[in-house]
């Protein structure tokens, strides 16, 4: 009885993002009329706290039991309208998002008529689906108070810890054998010159404490299945023998960290003796006994050379790995602690010393270091002279064009992160990378930690280049996340499963064979066989729906009426 | 041969994308974050998975006047199904005899896999068949 049921529709301006191009004045008045309309208005930010108390006033006041919001990609919001649905007290599955901005505006500024044709369609599409939904009900699914920590440095052990405290049993699995990461093999570190060992210690011993937290060492994640909120992760611990573990745990957090740019060789002279990257610089410094030497010799001038490995033209890392200037600058400052007569020259693009740290870059050009910007076209060359003399040649962009040419004890090549090599777990867990290589959360800002994966997250420098702070703060985010999903004890899981029809089915069994989770069984109807879907194990992919001759299956949210509706509505004049 | 669209005053081809939650609809929507373009006229329906579409879906989308029709399916990614690909092309292959049998071009349906930062593919898989439909001209009216 579609005729009966009363809708509100809700079409989002996004500030300008969709109204700049999609006429959404317009596109509300071809739709006001559609059957089942009752509410019809335009938005400036649906998304906005006034606009969803809005709608849950129309939904109360004018008796709507269906809503569609034209906006943004349902990765976003669909998840914030389910919840006005269920604030309202209507069905969250008579909901239907309808992306006018990804998937139009964005897509088509280049043809607003075109865009506002295909936006009046969209709509019209999400309006025959919600006016054909039914009433259903979540799946309520007990969780599994338990988490797994892949990778177990800074941001992994910091969330491991907090995981423990929130009350959940934390699995970490940690594939070298020690615990720590990069931050273990630290001294002192920006911006308060705490030692990274220290710190690395100091969690460790927080872990231990704790026996909620079981740490597997030499490990790794090789297995995942089950469903979210009872995942079951299979973890190898490499030895002579290899064992296999098995877990089963709510929620998994992946901290795998990142790996260093290794410059090619020759890139601005890798390979020559005295020239080395960044961790290697700061591993000579840490290692100081109040002497800074290299080759035997004492070292009296260093030039950096900033972003190697990072910002590079298109196609490489065009990204800025953001920790590598503030770690330069402390790091002249260390080498100011061994002997302030040491020369250093820091030859840079920018610097990107934000917030607080840029108060390293004031102390250390105070000490003595001196900055020079080189142009973007003009990078500096490193070569060795005849004499053997390392030198650094370059163009102070801000002085004037002339060449300089800086003779050097050691090249320190400021470089930056770069994604680890883990297609291994990458393709085992199905998380989603960027084209930076590095793991891509569900939102920037709304869901930074979430992965389209449910009940995976991500923390640290796995996500994005991070310093270690952020790293740290990230993985309490995970922290929460988890305790968010987990500490109530069951979730709620769409409903959207197949159901079978029993009167059309004749239990011919294609269905079964088809459906690689055993979702489907057979039983007795009325003297006869049936096929019998099992709701808590169907994964809701509808696989099973083309596979039937006799039509008898329909995915809930997507039947055949709502799929036939919905392309109906796309074009203007629907053939009958 | 040309990638661009077909400009102002052709014939616009109406195209109907499945796609789907996870993988390719991720893909389409990146190519709108990036404000890469495509002819207005495609339209995205989003499924679970490519492997769920009934043929008889896109048989019915094409008698009612849709120009094209275009699975963006999960291909290997599929994170419900193991041969998804081999099962959307058996799909695909069923709605084309289908079609046959009811005098409409098989070529008004395409397939292809789009991954969730497949945007670049998407545009230009669009781009090039707006121009097949294009020479194709408008879907016939064929009684059913």
């Amino acid at each position: 009885m579609t005729e009966e049921r009363r809708i509100g529709v809700y079409i989002c301006h996004c500030g300008g993002n969709i109204s700049d191009y999609v006429d959404v004045a317009a596109v509300r008045e071809a739709l006001k009329d559609e059957p089942g309309v009752v509410v019809a208005e335009t938005t400036m930010f649906a998304c906005s706290d006034g606009t969803q108390h809005d709608m849950i006033n129309d939904i109360r006041g004018q008796g709507l039991d269906g809503l569609v919001v034209a906006s943004c990609s349902p990765k976003l919001h669909q998840i914030t309208f389910r919840g006005v649905s269920k604030r309202a007290d209507i069905n969250p599955y008579a909901y239907t998002q309808v992306n006018i901005r990804e998937q139009d505006s964005w897509a088509h500024g280049d043809d607003p008529e075109g865009a506002t044709a295909k936006a009046i369609g969209l709509v019209r599409a999400g309006i025959a689906k919600s006016r054909n939904s039914s009433d259903l009900v979540p799946l309520v699914v007990e969780t599994t108070s338990a988490t797994m920590v892949v990778g177990a440095g800074i941001a992994g052990l910091r969330a491991a810890i907090g995981l423990a405290d929130v009350g959940l049993h934390v699995y970490l699995v940690e594939r070298e054998p020690t615990l720590g990461g990069w931050v273990a093999t630290f001294g002192a570190m920006f911006p308060n010159d705490q030692d990274g060992r220290q710190q690395i210690a100091h969690l460790t011993e927080e872990v231990a404490k704790r026996p909620a937290i079981t740490v597997f060492t030499n490990a790794e994640l090789v297995g995942k299945s089950g469903s979210f909120g009872n995942y079951v992760a299979e973890v190898r611990i490499n030895g002579e023998p290899s064992e296999t573990i098995r877990a089963t745990v709510g929620s998994i957090v992946i901290a795998t960290g990142f790996d260093t740019y290794e410059p090619e060789a020759g890139e601005f002279g890798y390979g020559i003796e005295g020239v080395v990257t960044l961790p290697e610089f700061k591993a000579m410094v840490d290692a100081s006994d109040g002497t800074l030497t290299h080759g035997g010799k004492p070292v009296r001038t260093i030039a950096y050379i900033y972003c190697v490995g990072s910002r590079q033209p298109a196609g490489g890392n065009e990204y800025c790995s953001k920790y590598c200037c503030a770690a330069s600058c402390h790091a002249s400052l260390e080498v100011g602690k061994i002997d302030p007569s040491i020369h250093q020259y820091h030859l840079n693009r920018d610097i990107r010393t934000y917030g607080k740290y840029e108060l390293l870059y004031t102390q250390s050009r105070e000490q003595g270091s001196v900055y020079m910007r080189y142009p973007d076209d003009t990078p500096p060359t490193v070569e060795l002279t005849e004499k053997g003399q390392l030198t650094v040649t370059t163009i102070d962009a801000l002085t004037q064009s002339e060449e300089l040419a800086i003779p050097a004890d050691l090249v320190v090549l400021v470089t930056g992160m770069v994604p680890r090599a883990n297609e291994g777990l990458t393709g085992l867990l199905k998380l989603p990378v960027g084209d930076d290589g590095f793991y891509n959360e569900i939102h920037p800002k709304l869901r930074p930690v979430e992965t389209v994966v449910d009940g995976v997250m991500i923390a640290g420098a796995c996500q994005a280049p991070k310093t270690a702070s952020e790293s740290v703060g990230s993985g309490l985010a995970a922290v929460a996340q988890s305790a968010a999903i987990l500490k109530k004890g069951v979730a709620e899981l769409d409903p959207l499963v197949a159901v079978v029809n029993d009167a059309a089915c004749t239990g011919c069994g294609e269905c079964l064979k088809g459906c690689p989770y055993d979702a489907i069984d057979q039983t007795m109807c009325d003297g006869r066989t049936v096929a019998l879907i099992i709701p808590s194990v169907c994964k809701g992919c509808g696989g099973c729906v083309p596979l039937c001759s006799e039509d008898a299956i329909d995915l809930l949210g997507y039947t055949d009426v709502q799929m036939r509706a919905m392309i109906d509505s796309l074009v203007e004049v629907a053939v009958s | 041969m040309s990638l661009e669209a077909p400009q102002g005053g052709a014939f616009k081809p109406r195209i109907l994308v499945f796609s789907t939650h996870n993988i390719s609809d991720p893909g389409i929507d990146l190519a709108g974050s990036r404000h890469m373009h495509y002819p207005a006229p495609v339209s995205t329906i989003a499924v679970p998975c490519s492997s769920g579409l009934k043929p008889s879906w896109i048989v019915h989308a094409l008698q009612a006047g849709i120009d094209g029709v275009f699975i963006a399916s999960d291909g290997d990614e599929c994170a419900y199904l193991p041969d998804c690909s081999e099962r959307t092309a058996r799909i695909a292959s069923q709605a084309q005899d289908l079609l046959r049998a009811k005098g409409i071009e098989p070529q008004r349906l395409k397939m292809a896999a789009v991954c969730s930062v497949c945007a670049e593919s998407f545009v230009k898989y669009m781009n090039e068949f707006s121009h097949v439909l294009a020479e194709l001209g408008p879907v016939g009216t064929i009684a059913a």
